[in-house]
């Protein structure tokens, strides 16, 4: 039976050198192309017929520019996070938080929401999991945010077209956002409103799954698979984004946009959020656009609080919810989320 | 015969793991009962929390992602 297991599964297995070598040189030529976008772009630009400082001109550049590059970040982006994420999962996840009752459970599970791999369509069996093993509510909604809105895509997106400094101030604030929402939730002892046989459940089963020991190369394939699949799914979505921005900077007047993005007027920050909220797409999607909006003069503040709108709150995954939270509990979880990033919307509108 | 249960709330990857199960039986050459769950409330009582999830004779070997070929013959022919 063993033999015959074996010549089953045998498959034409790379030695090792082989794939540390292939990673470096992908990284290699991945760097050297990466540095050549800009001529690149300049010369698909060249080839339509129509002049370069013209709005089409310009819509063209930014797509041309902005298409490559965001794909190439994604990917190796997606791939260091692959890897990386391959140390977690969702089952040690939920040992380490088991233990944390104190206030710092809620910076933590926030922590780990943005390094433990998990797909949302797994997100209802992973809530329960975590309050039957005894995870507060509130550090599970801490978990929950952090998750898709600290994403490595977005910041890894921000950090390479809207810059370092932005892609911090993101970063600080999401991660606040995500411990402090989860920390007031847990303070309005929300319990009741799960839905009744979530709170029947009192201590829920702990699946116990032998503890898998992975080898370096398992983690690259791993990191690959994780490529192939959401650079795979997020493309087209990557380029509607680009498309919009293209449009956005090659067509919308500066003196409009400062009128309706910029941070003067009192309602531009809840306006941005009402209208990100239901706005269906991801990071991958939404940050060329916020990188058009900040070009053309848009206020950091509104358009922070767009793009974390966008990315942490969106109707599927709330439907996905509804299935263990009452439509009480996910409107008072909105409302929490929501807040906070208008409060991050005016503050940085304030402060510039 | 083996029963073999697959946990998944129906997403594209439930599916492949649903052929890969079956695939590798057909393989081994083992007759075996394909179970497929997905209603969420019994994945999440089965103690699975990120899906597909894998149980051998109610056993739980794998949750989260595709499993490997070679690991699904391993539980197949234990």
């Amino acid at each position: 039976m063993t033999t015959e297991t074996q010549g089953i599964s045998h498959r034409h297995e790379m030695p090792d050198w082989v794939w540390y070598l292939s990673v470096l040189a992908a990284a290699v030529i991945w760097w050297l192309v990466y540095g050549q976008l800009i001529p690149l772009s300049e010369w698909v630009t060249s080839l339509f017929p129509v002049a370069r400082d013209s709005h089409t001109g310009s819509a063209i550049a930014f797509f041309a520019y902005d298409v490559p590059k965001v794909l190439m970040l994604l990917t190796a982006i997606v791939f260091v996070t692959g890897v990386l994420r391959s140390w977690f999962s969702p089952e040690k996840t939920r040992a380490i938080l088991a233990g944390k009752r104190q206030i710092w459970g809620y910076p933590m599970a926030a922590l780990l929401g943005v390094l433990t791999p998990f797909c949302s369509c797994s997100s209802v069996p992973l809530f329960i999991g975590f309050v039957s093993a005894g995870i507060p509510l509130g550090v599970t909604f801490s978990f929950l945010i952090a998750g898709p809105m600290v994403g490595p895509v977005g910041l890894g997106l921000l950090y390479g077209l809207v810059g370092w400094k932005i892609a911090t101030i993101y970063l600080v604030f999401g991660f606040t956002i995500a411990t402090v929402s989860g920390y007031v939730l847990g303070r309005m002892r929300l319990e009741r409103y799960l839905q009744d046989w979530v709170r029947a459940l009192n201590a829920g089963p702990v699946g116990d799954l032998p503890e898998e020991k992975l080898t370096p190369i398992e983690r690259i394939k791993i990191g690959l698979e994780q490529v192939r699949e959401i650079v795979g799914k997020v493309w087209i979505w990557v380029l509607v984004g680009i498309a919009i921005g293209a449009a956005i900077h090659g067509y919308v007047p500066e003196a409009m946009m400062l009128k309706i993005m910029g941070g003067e007027a009192w309602w531009s920050v809840p306006s941005a959020v009402l209208i990100g909220v239901p706005m269906y797409t991801n990071a991958a999607g939404v940050i060329p656009i916020a990188e058009a909006l900040l070009g053309k003069g848009a206020a950091l503040g509104t358009t922070l609080a767009f793009m974390m709108s966008v990315i942490a709150l969106s109707l599927p995954e709330m439907i996905i919810l509804k299935q263990v939270l009452t439509l009480r509990l996910i409107a008072i979880f909105i409302a929490v989320v929501s807040l906070g990033i208008l409060a991050t919307g005016y503050l940085f509108n304030f402060l510039l | 015969m083996k029963s073999i249960t697959i946990y998944g709330p129906g997403c594209k990857k439930c599916e492949t793991t649903e052929a890969m199960v079956r695939e590798a039986a057909t393989r081994l050459g083992l007759r075996v009962d394909v179970e497929k769950v997905s209603d969420v409330k019994s994945i999440a009582l089965a103690g699975v929390m990120s899906t597909p999830g894998i149980a051998v004779d109610g056993k739980l070997v794998h949750a989260g992602g595709l499993p490997e070929t070679s690991k699904l013959e391993q539980w197949l022919s234990a």
